[in-house]
């Protein structure tokens, strides 16, 4: 089995012990147990709905802080096309661009400018392979390895393509190289993410071997300096976009899809209703001359990863207004370095849901299951730690739960001990 | 020890939308299972075909699905009007669905012959004003 490093993870002392991420994780990966929630790493898809929904704060994602440039002799900053919707009145991308540099990093290269390539490749890609239709999208981690796990069938689907994140930490250190004669490695590539998804995917790339991202930073811990920056550097801002509205688009639901200039697609995004599509589309219930899907495991797209600062709907709201002017597609009016975009590596289903590696054994479980289940109340009230009381007859059966976790069974019991002791 | 699991579904006749949560189930089971991508997409396939066509044509009725080590049966039994022709009824195409549920994008006259298509075996016994019991079997 694939392994790889998570990024969400609990601050234990925060952590009240109350039932809001169990029943909010849509791959039922986490517990309660001792009073203190645990993360099933294997099951977590890193969707960040637990960092969302937990009222204490007790979920947090791991990811880089900017001292990190310091380890590094040139660096550069790849800011996710979401982050230009995260500040108000922003007319020009050249300004956010330079308060990048004023606030350290030697040069910018824009994570919508390597969209705008992965568009044109996706275009090709999808004319060329119309048995593989509809092609999903692979731009959202979160979504592929909710695939890999839950939807077996439609792996095949998956669009093979590097993110632009990865194409653009490519593009940016090819350009660093050139532009300073240093080696590879002196050079720093900082990624500005919208969520911890792309932390791990980082970490543990989908589709190819190592990452050329280095580092990780999330949007919302560089925002207030980034306004400060801004607004230094507001009156004479350097040339440094070259993207236009397909790359900017990228942000927000829609805008990969509508960069293949088809209108043959299904955009959905919030991770729910991604999973009613992909159980749809596993069903065949979509018409086969679909070309594409585009899913985004946030509500409005990468705007509404759980490193934002700005409301999705605002920030949508901005990034429309701010593409409207900008050229169709801007990023071939620069030099690009030779690339391959196609994934190198393997994507293939990771079965972590099965309850045994033999049908027997797992016949056996299944059945002891739907035994378990049937003693329970059927309240999935989630007292046991276990999202629902089903969850419980498998965790149970796995043997990492028992019955009295149940707090009707436990209530029952203790009657029935109640009443022997008074017969003694 | 079990050597065959059994599972049942009622199927009600009264939600178009809930037709397809007995086929959602059973995938999701198979899946613990570890049984094969394919076959769970070919189960998937050819009993949401049946869940349709109860809701559709038979007032709905009850699902069972019994699973081995070699097979994996799924028998859909219900109380509706019985089919008149069944060859007819096996036919690409042929449809008795009324305008309602063709507007709704069902009822295209594909529902046995893809129920055929994804199984190892179909049997259908039907009987007209009585009932119609369908029963597909997948090899494992």
């Amino acid at each position: 089995m694939e392994n790889y490093g998570k990024s969400v993870y609990l601050l234990e002392n925060q952590c009240k012990g109350c039932t809001n991420c169990i029943k909010h994780c849509p791959t039922q990966a986490i517990r309660v147990r001792n009073g203190k929630a645990v993360i099933t790493t294997d099951q977590c898809i890193d969707c960040g709905e637990c960092i969302r929904i937990c009222p204490h704060h007790a979920k947090r994602a791991k990811r880089g802080f900017i001292d990190a440039i310091n380890n590094y002799q040139y660096t550069v900053a790849l800011p996710a096309p979401s982050l230009y919707a995260q500040v108000n009145h922003l007319d020009d991308v050249n300004i956010l661009l330079t308060a990048l540099k004023d606030m350290g990093f030697n040069d910018v290269y824009e994570v919508s400018a390597a969209a705008e390539i992965i568009s044109e490749e996706s275009r090709k890609y999808v004319a060329e392979h119309k048995d593989q239709w509809p092609l999903i999208s692979t731009a959202c981690p979160t979504i592929v390895r909710l695939i890999q796990m839950r939807f077996p069938n439609l792996v095949d689907h998956l669009l093979p393509l590097i993110t632009p994140a990865e194409l653009a930490a490519r593009q940016a250190r090819a350009r660093a190289v050139e532009r300073t004669g240093l080696e590879p490695n002196q050079i720093g590539i900082f990624f500005l993410s919208p969520c911890p998804s792309k932390v791990t995917a980082a970490n543990s790339p989908i589709g190819h071997e190592k990452s050329d991202i280095d580092c990780v930073l999330a949007i919302k811990d560089i925002y207030p300096a980034l306004v400060d920056s801004m607004k230094i550097v507001a009156n004479h801002p350097e040339e440094l976009a070259i993207s236009g509205k397909i790359g900017i688009s990228w942000g927000i639901t829609g805008g990969e899809a509508g960069g293949l200039l088809s209108d043959s697609y299904v955009a959905a995004d919030g991770i729910e209703n991604v999973i009613h599509v992909l159980d749809d589309l596993e069903d065949e219930k979509f018409s086969s001359d679909l070309e594409f899907i585009e899913l985004n495991a946030c509500t409005g797209g990468c705007v509404g990863g759980v490193m934002q600062v700005e409301n999705p709907f605002a920030a949508k709201a901005k990034l429309q207004k701010l593409r409207k002017y900008l050229p169709v597609s801007a990023v071939h009016a620069v030099k690009t370095y030779p690339y391959d975009a196609n994934w190198t590596k393997e994507v293939e289903y990771i079965p972590v849901f099965e309850l045994a590696d033999n049908l027997k054994e797992s016949m056996e479980k299944l059945n002891q299951i739907q035994e378990l289940c049937k003693q329970f109340p059927g309240l999935d009230c989630g007292c046991c730690g276990a999202p629902t009381c089903r969850a419980l007859s498998e965790d149970i059966v796995k043997g990492i739960a028992k019955e009295t976790d149940c707090i009707y069974i436990l209530k029952d019991y203790l009657h029935k001990l109640s009443d022997k002791i008074s017969e003694i | 020890m079990a050597d065959i699991l059994e599972f049942t579904y009622e199927i009600s006749d009264d939600d178009f939308t809930r037709a397809g949560e007995a086929s959602s189930d059973v995938k999701k089971k198979l899946k613990k299972l570890g049984v094969s991508p394919d076959v769970i997409r070919r189960v998937s396939i050819a009993l949401y075909e049946g869940e349709i066509n109860m809701v559709i044509h038979a007032n709905g009725g009850k699902i069972t699905i019994q699973i081995s080590e070699d097979s994996i049966t799924m028998i859909l039994d219900d109380k509706g009007p019985g089919i008149p022709d069944i060859d007819k009824a096996m036919q690409a195409g042929f449809s008795t669905a009324p305008d309602n549920v063709r507007n709704l994008g069902f009822g295209a006259g594909m529902g046995l012959p893809n129920m055929k298509k994804n199984t190892d075996s179909i049997n259908i016994e039907t009987k007209i004003g009585v009932g119609t019991k369908v029963t597909m079997v997948i090899n494992l």
